[in-house]
């Protein structure tokens, strides 16, 4: 069952196409990643999506309902994180996900949402207290303590460090567990090839690649074997690596010689990124 | 209307909490009575039929007050709110937008009903001002006022970027005052201003009309 479908989705900015025509599904219970660099257009088709923007053309359901047309049942559904946050300065963690619980028929539990989104320490801390970090987890947080089927998160982890990340990644695998479905953008390739089950890459508004993770590093056949010969840097790529090895080691072997740096990569994610969108790793916040 | 009650308490919360702005639109008329009456309160005023100072001061303190809190006070917060992206966060939740504003008036109008009730307390503590005879009328004018200017505020957010807003503020402020100042100073009745009355209505209707249309739940900049 489809939660989102979107076909031929066109938006300008004036004489900018920001969005050229993309079409995909996403499917009930499944994270959904667009990936690509800042400008792409991935925050015009998120909040296309969540009913913010108009659209020039094309046909978006979500959860059944054309969101330009939805009303305050549809957004009960629906849990949103915005590229950036904006929220009540003088009012306490616990507050606002009080505030935001009382929006919705079926809230979760607060206590609940602050541990879900490791808040506890800083449960009656001010938001102006609040970290970046922390203020970004708080909105996770007002996102999810709707209890939604649905969740949009545009770049959630932008700005964590390492071990913000990883507890972010966390807390999105227990979502899917429960069921839910996720469509997150980002531009970190770490975390689209870790969490989602699909990807679309986006690249200038039109989308350039799309599948899971594993099955787009695939599109790149090479496996590439790398060692260190009379000091000679050696770079073989391959399709048939076990083969190439075999012969490679057989040889030293035989030769009694060891293969200095051996390194055998498959490519990554980011290498069919880099290939399909053209640039630089993007790292800044878009 | 359980999401307008919800509202309405995380609202008065809200205004409790923004110690710098409902400070000051909040305390400022209060701190002027006070300090002004303290100084010209047992003085007469001639043109207003020899009423005391402090008498005097009472009534257009009060009147200050609603157009401080109706009008002002709401008018940034609310702007403050959209630019910030609060309100585009709000949009997300299933949180109607009358829900919203109205909730958001009411926390207002509340704020400037405890400023009424402390200029009139503190009016009859320091200067000796007796309550107020016609109440009712008193009641009704600043309510309506305070309405009017609340929907005013709310509708000029639409475009506050321009120099309209001193106009339009002065305005019904006039007839406004004129009305506070009759009924307090006076002794007279509402509906003795019959004109005055419908001017405020009428801009109160414009304020109205502003509101609903121009509101905005997203930043004016981002567009
Ligand atoms: N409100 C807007 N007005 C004009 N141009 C915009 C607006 N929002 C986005 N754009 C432009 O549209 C393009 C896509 O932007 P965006 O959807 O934010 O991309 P991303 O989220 O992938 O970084 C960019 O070139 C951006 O400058
Ligand atoms: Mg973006």
């Amino acid at each position: 069952m489809s939660a989102i479908s979107v076909r031929g989705l066109r938006k300008s900015y004036g004489a900018l196409e920001a969005v050229r025509g993309v079409d995909f599904e996403v499917q009930v219970g499944e994270v959904f990643g667009l990936l690509g660099p800042n400008g792409a257009g991935k925050t015009t088709t998120v909040e296309i999506l969540e009913g913010y923007r108009k659209r020039d053309a094309g046909e978006v359901e979500v959860l059944g309902v054309d969101p330009a047309r939805a009303g305050g049942a549809w957004r009960d559904r629906i849990g949103v994180v915005l590229q950036s946050s904006a929220m009540y300065q003088t009012l306490s963690v616990t507050e606002h996900l009080r505030l935001f619980a009382g929006y919705y028929s079926k809230p979760r539990p607060v206590d609940e949402v602050v541990e879900l989104v490791g808040l506890g320490q800083k449960r009656d801390e001010l938001v102006r207290r609040l970290s970046g970090g922390q203020r970004r987890r708080l909105d996770l947080g007002l996102a999810l303590v709707g209890d939604p089927e649905l969740i949009f998160l545009d770049e959630p982890t932008t700005g964590f460090d390492p071990h913000a990340r990883r507890q972010a990644w966390e807390t999105l695998r227990s979502l899917r567990s429960l069921g839910k479905t996720i469509v997150l953008t980002t531009h970190y390739l770490d975390e689209a090839d870790r969490l989602c089950d699909r990807v679309a890459v986006l690249r200038e508004g039109e989308i350039v690649a799309a599948g899971p993770p594993s099955q787009l590093s695939a599109t790149l056949p090479a496996t590439e074997i790398r060692y260190r010969e009379n000091g000679r840097e050696v770079v073989l790529e391959t399709d048939a690596p076990t083969r190439v090895l075999n012969e490679l080691t057989a040889k030293a072997l035989a030769e009694n010689r060891e293969l200095e740096g051996l390194v055998v990569t498959r490519p990554t994610l980011e290498d069919v990124y880099l290939q399909l969108t053209g640039g630089e790793i993007d790292e800044e916040v878009g | 209307m359980r999401l307008f009650r919800h509202e309405l308490k995380s609202e008065l919360l809200l205004y409790v909490r923004s110690r710098e702005l409902a400070f000051f639109t909040f305390l400022f008329p209060i701190i002027l009575f006070v300090l002004l009456g303290s100084s010209y309160g047992n003085d007469r005023i001639k043109s207003e039929g020899n009423v005391r100072g402090a008498n005097f001061l009472e009534a257009g303190m009060i009147g200050y007050g609603a157009i401080s809190i109706a009008f002002a006070g709401l008018a940034i917060v609310l702007v403050l709110r959209r630019e910030s992206g609060v309100l585009k966060r709000l949009r997300a939740t299933p949180l109607p937008a009358p829900a919203y504003i109205v909730a958001l008036l009411s926390s207002f109008l509340a704020a400037f009903a405890v400023e009424v009730l402390a200029i009139v307390v503190l009016g009859r503590l320091l200067f000796s001002i007796g309550a107020p005879d016609r109440i009712g009328s008193l009641v009704l004018i600043l309510l309506l006022g305070a309405v009017s200017f609340a929907g005013l505020g709310i509708g000029l957010t639409a475009l506050i970027r321009s120099a309209v807003r001193w106009i339009a503020a002065a305005l019904p402020l006039t007839y406004f005052l004129r009305i506070v100042r009759g009924v307090m100073l006076h002794g007279h009745e509402i509906w003795m201003y019959p004109g005055s009355l419908a001017m405020i209505a009428a801009w109160g209707v414009l304020g109205v009309v502003l509101a609903i249309r121009g509101f905005r739940w997203e930043p004016v900049e981002a567009g």
